[in-house]
């Protein structure tokens, strides 16, 4: 790694996103609005608060949450898998100072960049629905970048493990597509029987939709500093392993 | 096309101007400028007319010995043709180069520096023209360069000017804003050429630079690879197109089975290694081998393929032309690289 020269990488994928701006932000926050769209007022409509909040409150947040993974986790997949491949940019970038290190971080730092706008983009789609959130949500977008920072690192680690576009699949459809539905986006944790409530509160993007939850409405009523503590090394860990498979993968 | 002269400034560094005359009357001066010294560390300096210089490489893939323990040497200003048939170990030797490949064994010295330990040091002196497309798609020609030039962190205003100065060079200029996808074969290794050169590299290493062009393609990019040279620019080349080798290079080094076969001026080891000149005389079974049988015209080695009998003459064989008669069956003609190749690497194909 060389001070910042993951900038550039950043700056590459910057130039090349803004030729599909409208496609890449139709995609990445088409099914989170469409969710809040159908569940919270749709579904919402008929159902009692869920902890003191209306079910279209109550989700919100984490909507906002799970258009971070979505479009970081895309983006380190699919995005990054084209790069690596079929546009060899990872081979041609390599012939230059830039290293593996700096390759990885840049990529991680893009995805997580991606993630962290469509997040901002939720939050400022909300009041259409007429969710307010308080002025803690500022304090919400660094756990969003890092959130982004964690699923685009895990991402990249399928990225570095794929022969083709299909092993995607197992990564959607086993991994992203469980925590969209049983992280706590759509019903409490806090009152699940207690085993089932562990394991839940283990999975990466249930801290970040209860923080998500507590910032947006300013209600702090449990602790959010081992979530805070939990996310960040859970992201260190999802960091490194990614450089170390690309790098296995890139140099033989 | 194009006609081109170079002017050579005194003293030195690599100043040299190309002028190119466009088509329509009109020019363009374009001037390759100095390699810039804030690349260049400040040890290394005075030494150094060895570029490259690599001892006892080797490289496994678990069992398999894909580089066997070769050594050679690259001196500043000399093109190196690296011949080889598929397979021969070209592509993994110069993947270590780069650090792309980490090497099983030995030492490789690029401008005195230690690779891979220093790759970022040597990778910002070195340029590489892929034998893969690997332009960024999405991006128009112009876009593309100044993201290259973002790798190697140059200044803008500079990366502004050597940009302009590529795409003139390589007559893209009036493409600037195409997308790759629009571009011909022959426009887009001009562009990974030219960007291959946005850092003003010291050593240029080609993969395959022509492959897949037509001849007029071919052509201006040796004309261009001719004034890169003329301005002391070091290259590796790898082709196998053998004319263009004996074009651009004033040394070979043949590899076969990872191992370094011959290595030295191309002129010299076809004369010391295949001969003068060839003959290759085309007829019947029967008709060769009777010639075979009786040749005793001058010294000379002989090869029987197919319906085919090559004779590799040592010396001038004026009597076997005389033979041979005014039959249209049989040629004649000058020794050249692709026999010393086919005699050091044999004639069975190489399909991994």
């Amino acid at each position: 790694m060389n001070g910042f020269s993951f900038w550039t990488i950043w700056l590459r994928n910057g130039r090349v996103w803004k030729k599909h701006i409208l496609a890449t932000l139709i995609g990445n926050l088409g099914q989170p609005l469409l969710f809040l769209l159908a569940m919270g007022y749709g579904l919402g409509r008929e159902m009692t608060e869920v902890a003191g909040l209306t079910y279209l409150q109550f989700i919100a947040p984490g909507l906002v949450a799970s258009a971070v993974m979505y479009s970081a986790a895309l983006e380190t997949t699919y995005g990054s898998y084209t790069r690596l491949t079929v546009q060899k940019t990872y081979e041609a970038i390599l012939m230059t100072p830039i290293g593996v290190v700096d390759l990885v971080l840049g990529e991680i730092v893009w995805g997580a960049s991606k993630g962290l706008l469509a997040g901002v983009i939720m939050l400022l789609a909300l009041p259409l629905f007429g969710v307010a959130p308080s002025p803690w949500v500022v304090a919400l977008l660094p756990m969003l970048f890092l959130s982004g920072m964690f699923f685009s690192a895990c991402g990249l680690i399928m990225t570095a493990l794929a022969k083709n576009y299909d092993f995607f699949n197992y990564f959607t459809s086993l991994v992203i597509t469980p925590l969209f539905l049983f992280s706590g986006i759509f019903f409490p944790v806090a009152t699940m029987a207690p085993p089932v409530r562990g394991l839940l509160e283990m999975l990466p993007l249930t801290p970040i939709v209860s923080l998500a939850r507590i910032l947006c409405y300013g209600r702090f009523g449990e602790p959010i500093l081992l979530k805070i503590i939990g996310s960040l090394l859970a992201t260190g860990c999802a960091v490194c392993l990614a450089g170390y498979l690309l790098r296995r993968r890139l140099i033989q | 096309m194009s006609s081109v002269r170079i002017f050579f400034t005194k003293g030195g560094g690599s100043l040299a101007q190309g002028m190119v005359a466009g088509r329509a009357g009109h020019r363009i001066y374009c001037v390759m400028s100095q390699t810039i010294s804030q690349q260049e560390p400040v040890s290394n300096l005075s030494g150094g007319q060895t570029v490259v210089s690599v001892t006892g490489l080797t490289k496994r893939f678990g069992e398999r010995l894909v580089v066997d323990n070769i050594s050679f040497a690259i001196q500043r200003g000399q093109c190196v043709g690296f011949l080889g048939p598929n397979g021969a170990g070209k592509t993994t030797c110069i993947n270590m180069l780069l650090g792309l490949v980490e090497k099983s064994a030995g030492e490789i010295l690029i401008f005195d520096l230690e690779a891979p330990r220093f790759h970022r040091e040597i990778k910002a002196r070195i340029g590489v023209v892929p034998q893969a497309d690997s332009l960024d798609p999405d991006l128009s020609v112009e876009e593309n360069l100044h993201t290259y030039a973002g790798y190697f962190r140059l200044p803008h205003r500079l990366a502004r000017q050597r940009v302009e100065e590529l795409l003139h060079f390589f007559a893209l200029h009036n493409r600037r804003d195409e997308i790759i996808e629009h571009l011909s074969g022959g426009q887009r290794r001009r562009l990974l050429l030219a960007r291959a050169l946005i850092n003003e590299p010291e050593l240029l290493i080609l993969d395959e630079p022509t492959i897949g062009l037509d001849p007029q393609a071919r052509h201006l990019i040796w004309e261009r690879l001719a004034i890169l040279q003329a301005q002391g620019t070091t290259m590796l080349l790898t082709s196998h197109y053998l004319d263009e080798v004996s074009r651009l290079s004033q040394q070979v080094l043949i590899l076969d089975h990872g191992q370094v076969m011959v290595q030295g001026d191309p002129r010299q080891l076809i004369t010391d290694l295949v001969g003068l000149e060839v003959f290759e005389i085309d007829g019947t079974a029967t008709e060769l081998d009777a010639l075979a049988a009786s040749f005793n015209h001058c010294n000379a080695a002989l090869e029987r393929v197919g319906d085919k009998l090559y004779i590799y003459a040592r010396e001038d064989c004026s009597r076997l032309a005389k033979v041979l008669g005014a039959s249209d069956n049989w040629v004649r003609r000058p020794a050249n690289l692709e026999d010393l190749f086919i005699q050091l690497t044999g004639r069975s194909l190489r399909e991994s």
